[in-house]
C-alpha cells in the first residue's frame, strides 16, 4: 500500500486548515476563478507560449499568500509530468514546420507546441493544487454546494472525504498482517488478493451500517442539513474582479511580449 | 424533565438467520436513575440496546418509553427522548467539524439556526470540549472523541441516555473523567459494559443478561457481590467489592 | 483509476512512464484537452451527475448516504492494494467501477465513481479539474451503465460467485474499458491539441485496455465471490427496481455507442474510399467508377464527410504535415487489420449499426409499453 499517498492527503488536508487573509476568502470566489483560469490557459492556440507565462503569476500568488510550501506543490506537479510528456512528445516529431532560427538551433513547430503543452500543465495544475491548498477539502465541498452542486453528490464527497483514512487504515492493518506471515513475499497471491479485498469490503459495509445507526438514532430524515452558511463580503469580490480583470488582459495582449519590447527598446 | 419511565415487557428477538438473540426480556427502569447492563459477549446487550430507540423493530413484545409504545410511527419522536452514544465514536463522528456534529441532531430535529447554535454549545460546555469546535472529528484524541460523542446526543437534550461500552479504548485519566460524567448527569442513564468497576461506581441497579435472556437484575452490590452467579453468567465479582477501597478522589 | 500492469507494451514511452508511478492512463490531463471538449464533457458529466442524485434521493434506501461514502473511501483504498499476475511477474489492482455497480446498482455506482475520481483529481492531480469531466464520464458512464446492466447482469443473472459470473466480470470490465478508452482517443482527438495520430494512440491504448479490462474482470469477480461466499445478503440489496428504472440510461448508452460506432465506421471508411472502388473495380474490370455508380459513391463519401468531421477538426494521418503532398504516390499503409476488403468494411458498419439501432428500438418499444401497462394498473 502507498502509504507515501496518504501521508500527501494528510499533508494537503493540513494545508487547507491554515488559516491565512487566502484561505479566508469564499471558497466560491477561489472556484470561480480558477475554473476560468484553466478556461482562459486552455483556450490559447497551440503555439502559445510567451503569452502564458504572465498566468504563472495568479498560482505563484496563492501560494506564496497562503503559506503553502512551494517545494510541495513542485513535487505534485513533477509526479503528474510523465503523462503529459508521453502525449506531448509526439509533437516535436509530427510537426516538423520550422518557426524560428536561434543561433544554430533551428525550432520546429512541433516543439513549440510541445513546450506549450508542459507550460500550460503547470499552470492548470498548479492553479488546481493552489485551490485545494489553500482552501481545504470542506470549505471546498460548502462553496461547491453554494454552486449549485446537488448535496448528495457533496455530502458524498464529504463522507468519503472523513471515511478515508478509517478505511486506508484497516486496509494497511490487515495488509500488514498478511505480509507478516508471508515470508517477504511483496504483492498478494490472488486468492489473499480475493480475501483480503474481500474482508475489507465487508468491515466497510459493516462500517457504513454503524454510521447509518448513529444517524438515525439522532434523527437522521435522509437529508443532512447544513448549519452556516458563507457570504461573499468585499475582499472577496475584490478578488474576484481583480483576477478575472488579469486573466482576460493577458489573454488579450501578450504581456510578455510587452514587457520584452519594453525591456529591449529601452536598451536600444 | 417529564418522568421517562423505561418499560420492556416480554420482548423476543431473532435475527433473519435465525438466531434467537432476545427470549423474553423484562424489566422497568424508574427516572433518574444508572442502570448498568452486563453480560459475556454475546449475551445480547447490544441488540437489545437497539430495540430502546427503535432501531431495531419491536416483533415480538413491547418496549414502552414514558408514556408511549415504542412503535414505527412514534420512532422519531422517541429518539428525541432517548439519546443513544455507541460504542464506536469514529462511527458517530461523521461530519467536517465537531461543531457540526453536534449540531446534527438539533438540525434534524428542525431548531432554528440560533437555537441550534445555544445547543451546541451547552452541550459542549457540559462535557468540557468547547476548545475543540472547530476541529475535525478525525484530528481528535480517543478521549476527546468519546466526549463529543456524547456531546452529538446531549445537543437533543434527551431524557434517557443509553451507552453502549462508554469506558472501552479509554486511558485511566479519560475514563476517570468519564465515570465523573455519568455521575454528574441526572438523566436515566442505560450503560452496556464490560467495565464492572465503572459499574459500581455510577450505576445504582444492574441487568445481568445470558444468552439472550436476564438471569438477575437488581441493586448493584446484591448482584455484583454474588461470586457464583458472577462466575456462572461469564462475570466475575468486580475489584471494588472484594477489598473494600475506598475510592480515589475526584481528578 | 485503472491500474496498469507494467508488462512490457508497444510503446517504450509508455513502459518507461509506468515505470515511473503506477500510471492512470485513462486519467486525462487538462493539458490535451481543449475547453470546448472539456466543457462540453463536463456539461455531460454534471447533467448525470444531477440525475442520478435525484434518482438516488427518491429511492426509499436513505441507508445509502452513509454506505456511497465509505464504499468510496473503500474502492481508494482498495486501488493501493496490488496482487501478483501469475506468470507475468507484474501487479494489478482494482478499478472498483463494476463492483460498485453490482454492489449499489447503477445511480449510486456512478456517484461514487464520480466522487472518488473528483477526490483524486483534487489531491492527486490525477488528470487536472478541466478534463474531470472527461474523466468521469470515460470510467463511470460505461461501468454503471453499460458494462453492468447490459453484460454483467445479463451475463450472471444474478449468480454470484460461480464461473458464469467470472466471465460475465470478464466481458463486462473489458466492454467497460475498452468503451472507455474510444472515448478517451475520440476526446483527444477533438481537442486538437495533441499531434499524436489516430491510429498510433489506438493502437496503444486496444491492447493495453484489453489486458487492464482482464485484470479488473478478476479482481471483481473474485471480490464478489468472497462477498457472495461471507455475506450473500449484500448482494441482494440491489433493488429489482433498478431493472425497469435503468432502461432510459442503457437506452441512453446505446445511442451514444451507436453514434460513436457509427463515426468511427464511418471513418474507416472515408479514409479508405479506394477499397471500395477497388472492389468495384475488380467487379467490373475498370480503373475507374463512373456513371450512376460513381455519383452515387461521391454522395456517399461527402455524407460520410459531413457525418464524420467536425468541421475545423481533423484526423491527421500518419503522413508529417511537411511532406510535400504527393498524389501520385500511393498513400502509407496504414497499420490497420482490417481495411484492405471495402465493401466488408462498409458491410460490417453498416451491420453493426443495423444491430445497435434494432437493440435501441427494442428497449423504447419495451420501455413504452411496460410504462402503458404501468398506467393501466
Amino acid at each position: 500500500m502507498k502509504l507515501v499517498d496518504w501521508i500527501e492527503i494528510g499533508r494537503m488536508d493540513e494545508l487547507g486548515r491554515m488559516d491565512t487573509p487566502v484561505h479566508r476568502l469564499d471558497a466560491r470566489a477561489k472556484i470561480v476563478v480558477t475554473v476560468a483560469f484553466i478556461v482562459l490557459v486552455m483556450s490559447f492556440s497551440r503555439y502559445a507560449l510567451s503569452a502564458l507565462t504572465p498566468f504563472l503569476l495568479y498560482p505563484v500568488a496563492l501560494i506564496a499568500m497562503g503559506h503553502i510550501p512551494a517545494r510541495h506543490i513542485l513535487t505534485k506537479i513533477l509526479v503528474a509530468a510523465p503523462f503529459a510528456l508521453v502525449i506531448g512528445i509526439f509533437n516535436p516529431f509530427m510537426d516538423r514546420h520550422p518557426v524560428a532560427i536561434m543561433g544554430p538551433f533551428v525550432v520546429t513547430g512541433g516543439w513549440l507546441s510541445f513546450a506549450s503543452i508542459m507550460l500550460r500543465f503547470v499552470l492548470t495544475v498548479g492553479a488546481a493544487l493552489a485551490l485545494v491548498a489553500c482552501t481545504g477539502m470542506y470549505r471546498l465541498g460548502a462553496g461547491l454546494e453554494q454552486l449549485g452542486v446537488p448535496r448528495m453528490f457533496v455530502t458524498q464527497l464529504l463522507f468519503l472525504y472523513r471515511y478515508l483514512f478509517v478505511v486506508a487504515n484497516e486496509g494497511l492493518t490487515m495488509l500488514r498482517g498478511v505480509e507478516l506471515r508471508s515470508n517477504g513475499i511483496r504483492s498478494l497471491r490472488f486468492r489473499v488478493y480475493g480475501s483480503l479485498i474481500g474482508h475489507l469490503l465487508l468491515r466497510s459495509m459493516d462500517r457504513s451500517e454503524r454510521v447509518y445507526r448513529a444517524m438515525v438514532a439522532r434523527g437522521f430524515d435522509g437529508e443532512i442539513h447544513v448549519l452556516r452558511r458563507a457570504s461573499f463580503c468585499w475582499s472577496d469580490w475584490a478578488f474576484v474582479c481583480g483576477c478575472l480583470a488579469f486573466f482576460v488582459a493577458a489573454r488579450t495582449w501578450n504581456l510578455a511580449h510587452g514587457l520584452g519590447l519594453l525591456l529591449t527598446g529601452s536598451v536600444r | 424533565m417529564s418522568h421517562h419511565i423505561v418499560e420492556v415487557r416480554d420482548l423476543f428477538f431473532a435475527y433473519p438467520d435465525g438466531t434467537e438473540a432476545l427470549k423474553g426480556i423484562s424489566f422497568r427502569i424508574e427516572h433518574g436513575v444508572a442502570v448498568a447492563l452486563v453480560g459475556a459477549n454475546g449475551a445480547g446487550k447490544s441488540t437489545l440496546l437497539l430495540h430502546l430507540n427503535g432501531y431495531l423493530p419491536t416483533t415480538r413484545g413491547e418496549v414502552r418509553i414514558g408514556d408511549s409504545a415504542l412503535t414505527r410511527e412514534t420512532a422519531p419522536m422517541v429518539r428525541r427522548a432517548v439519546g443513544m452514544v455507541f460504542q464506536d465514536p469514529d462511527d458517530q463522528l461523521f461530519m467536517p467539524t465537531v461543531a457540526e456534529d453536534v449540531a446534527f441532531g438539533p438540525l434534524n430535529a428542525g431548531l432554528p439556526a440560533d437555537q441550534v447554535e445555544d445547543r451546541v454549545a451547552m452541550a459542549l460546555e457540559r462535557v468540557g470540549m468547547t476548545h475543540v469546535r472547530e476541529r475535525p472529528p478525525y484530528r481528535l484524541s480517543a478521549g476527546e472523541k468519546r466526549a463529543v460523542a456524547i456531546a452529538t446526543v446531549l445537543a437533543m437534550t434527551p431524557d434517557i441516555l443509553v451507552m453502549d461500552e462508554p469506558s472501552s479504548n479509554l486511558d485511566p485519566r479519560n475514563r476517570r473523567r468519564l465515570i465523573e460524567l455519568l455521575r454528574s448527569f441526572a438523566h436515566t442513564r442505560i450503560i452496556a459494559t464490560h467495565d464492572l468497576e465503572l459499574v459500581v461506581e455510577v450505576c445504582s441497579h444492574v441487568i445481568v443478561m445470558d444468552g439472550g435472556a436476564i438471569v438477575a437484575q437488581g441493586p448493584t452490590r446484591a448482584i455484583l457481590d454474588d461470586e457464583e452467579l458472577m462466575l456462572a453468567h461469564g462475570l466475575e465479582r468486580p475489584h471494588s467489592l472484594r477489598h473494600h477501597h475506598p475510592h480515589p478522589p475526584s481528578a | 483509476m485503472i491500474g496498469v500492469t507494467n508488462f512490457n507494451i508497444v510503446t517504450s514511452f509508455l513502459a518507461r512512464f509506468q515505470r515511473k508511478r503506477e500510471s492512470e492512463i485513462m486519467h486525462m490531463v487538462d493539458a490535451l484537452i481543449s475547453p470546448v471538449v472539456g466543457g462540453t464533457l463536463w456539461c455531460v458529466s454534471g447533467g448525470l451527475i444531477a440525475f442520478c442524485a435525484r434518482k438516488v434521493k427518491h429511492t426509499l434506501r436513505d441507508n445509502l448516504v452513509p454506505m456511497m461514502g465509505v464504499l468510496g473511501a473503500f474502492i481508494f483504498a482498495a486501488q493501493m492494494i496490488n496482487f501478483a499476475i501469475p506468470g507475468t511477474g507484474s501487479s494489478g489492482h482494482l478499478g472498483g467501477g463494476l463492483i460498485l455497480a453490482i454492489l449499489l446498482g447503477p445511480y449510486a455506482a456512478f456517484l461514487v465513481i464520480s466522487s472518488v475520481l473528483t477526490m483524486q483529481a483534487f489531491f492527486f492531480m490525477d488528470g487536472g479539474l478541466l478534463a474531470l469531466g472527461c474523466n468521469i464520464f470515460n470510467l463511470g458512464f460505461f461501468p454503471a451503465f453499460i458494462a453492468y446492466p447490459l453484460i454483467y447482469r445479463v451475463i450472471a443473472r444474478d449468480q454470484h460467485g460461480t464461473s458464469r459470473a467470472l466471465v460475465a466480470a470478464l466481458v463486462a470490465a473489458v466492454a467497460g474499458l475498452l468503451l472507455g478508452a474510444l472515448s478517451v482517443v475520440l476526446e483527444t482527438r477533438f481537442s486538437g491539441i495533441s499531434e499524436l495520430p489516430f491510429n498510433t494512440f489506438v493502437l496503444m491504448m486496444v491492447p493495453i485496455h484489453l489486458a487492464i479490462g482482464v485484470v479488473e474482470g478478476l479482481a471483481t469477480a473474485a471480490v464478489i465471490a468472497f462477498v457472495a461466499r461471507a455475506r450473500p445478503e449484500a448482494l441482494q440489496t440491489t433493488p429489482s427496481a433498478a431493472t425497469s428504472a435503468s432502461r432510459r440510461p442503457v437506452m441512453i448508452g446505446l445511442a451514444i455507442a451507436a453514434v460513436v460506432m457509427g463515426s468511427v465506421m464511418s471513418w474507416f471508411a472515408s479514409t479508405h474510399p479506394d477499397g471500395l472502388e477497388w472492389s468495384i473495380a475488380k467487379v467490373a474490370g475498370k480503373d475507374e467508377v463512373s456513371g450512376a455508380m460513381g455519383s452515387v459513391h461521391r454522395n456517399l463519401a461527402e455524407l460520410q464527410k459531413k457525418t464524420a468531421f467536425l468541421p475545423g477538426y481533423g484526423f491527421k494521418a500518419a503522413t508529417s504535415e511537411s511532406a510535400p503532398v504527393d498524389h501520385t504516390s500511393t498513400p502509407e499503409p496504414e497499420p490497420w487489420p482490417a481495411v484492405k476488403a471495402g465493401t466488408s468494411v462498409a458491410g460490417i458498419a453498416g451491420g453493426c449499426m443495423t444491430l445497435l439501432l434494432v437493440c435501441l428500438a427494442g428497449f423504447a418499444l419495451r420501455a413504452s409499453s411496460t410504462q402503458r401497462a404501468q398506467t393501466h394498473i
